[in-house]
């Protein structure tokens, strides 16, 4: 089974990648930006075929590893 | 005195470390991250450099490394744990230090010397320290400390900061903040005071002849304090 997540940045964290790419787009002409933030993507192909099971894996991955909870959030998007 | 420093893949400031602590009369043994034991030490050392290539976040791969345990352990036994630079990027992702250490603010790596000012004298690190400001060289891409306002009332509140950017007269203000830490925040202990993390690296200012002085006070002083 193959687990999505995405990791961001909280809100009231600063970006200064998103806001660079945001001043790169707005130069290319996307002048109608609000504002952009950067995030990881993640896919997770497992040998679990429980898909809360293995969903409940990536999140105990997610909390140990691969998000860092003081400044990030993690949403798990999709199983398959 | 016994010190260990630990050697991740692509840890960089390992062997300067070893030379600076040689100096001032530690017996010193470097030690891989794949062992499970800490040789018999009074102090541990995290080392700056690039742990795992700074993949997926600075440290967080390292902080997960077999070695950590034990030096997880002999933190939390009290023993004297000093992260420089990407070491302090693994104490926070090891959970040993509060906080994070994000990009910094105007997205450059910055190699340069800079003074920091001492914020806290009663620990092992600092204690007798004759200088309130001193010089140290800093060279890092994510050194802009970040917490959560809770978390910085409780470090403030608990007297855990241990080194501010300032200028050379102590002057702590934004003009004097390289990297956009809050507080201008250089480094930080732990709540038992005896793991320091700090960006700064003193290593690097041993030499007369290549540097200043100041990390040569530093080491001078903590010998001294952990005997």
């Amino acid at each position: 089974m193959k687990v999505s997540v995405i990791i961001t940045l909280k809100k009231d964290v600063l970006d200064p990648q998103g806001k660079v790419i945001h001043q790169t787009l707005d130069g290319m002409g996307f002048n109608d930006i609000n504002e952009v933030r950067q995030g990881k993507y993640f896919v997770i192909d497992t040998k679990e075929n429980d898909k809360k099971v293995a969903e409940d894996k990536v999140e105990e991955m997610c909390k140990k590893l691969l998000a860092n909870l003081v400044i990030e959030d993690f949403k798990i998007i999709g199983s398959q | 005195m016994n010190s260990s420093v630990i050697t991740f893949p692509g840890s960089n400031c390992d062997r300067d470390m070893d030379v600076a602590l040689k100096k001032f009369g530690f017996k010193n043994k470097m030690v891989w991250h794949d062992d499970t034991e800490l040789p018999k030490s009074d102090l541990v050392v995290l080392p700056g450099g690039f742990s795992y290539g700074d993949y997926l976040r600075c440290g967080s791969m390292a902080s997960k490394s077999k070695i950590m345990h034990s030096v997880i352990n002999f933190a939390k036994g009290g023993g004297k744990v000093i992260g420089i630079c990407n070491g302090f990027q693994i104490l926070v992702e090891s959970g040993l230090l509060p906080g994070v250490l994000l990009r910094n603010k105007y997205l450059e790596f910055i190699c340069k010397n800079v003074h920091v000012t001492i914020n806290n004298k009663e620990n092992s690190f600092f204690k007798d320290f004759d200088k309130d400001t001193v010089e140290f060289h800093i060279a890092h891409n994510e050194g802009n400390y970040f917490c959560s306002n809770e978390q910085l009332k409780e470090i403030q509140n608990n007297n855990q900061i241990a080194l501010f950017y300032s200028d050379a007269d102590g002057n702590i203000d934004e003009k004097n903040n390289p990297n956009g830490s809050i507080k201008n925040i250089a480094g930080i202990f732990n709540k038992e005071m005896n793991v320091l993390g700090m960006m700064p690296h003193p290593e690097r200012m041993i030499d007369p002849a290549l540097s200043g002085e100041d990390g040569s006070i530093f080491f001078k002083n903590l010998i001294n304090n952990l005997k």
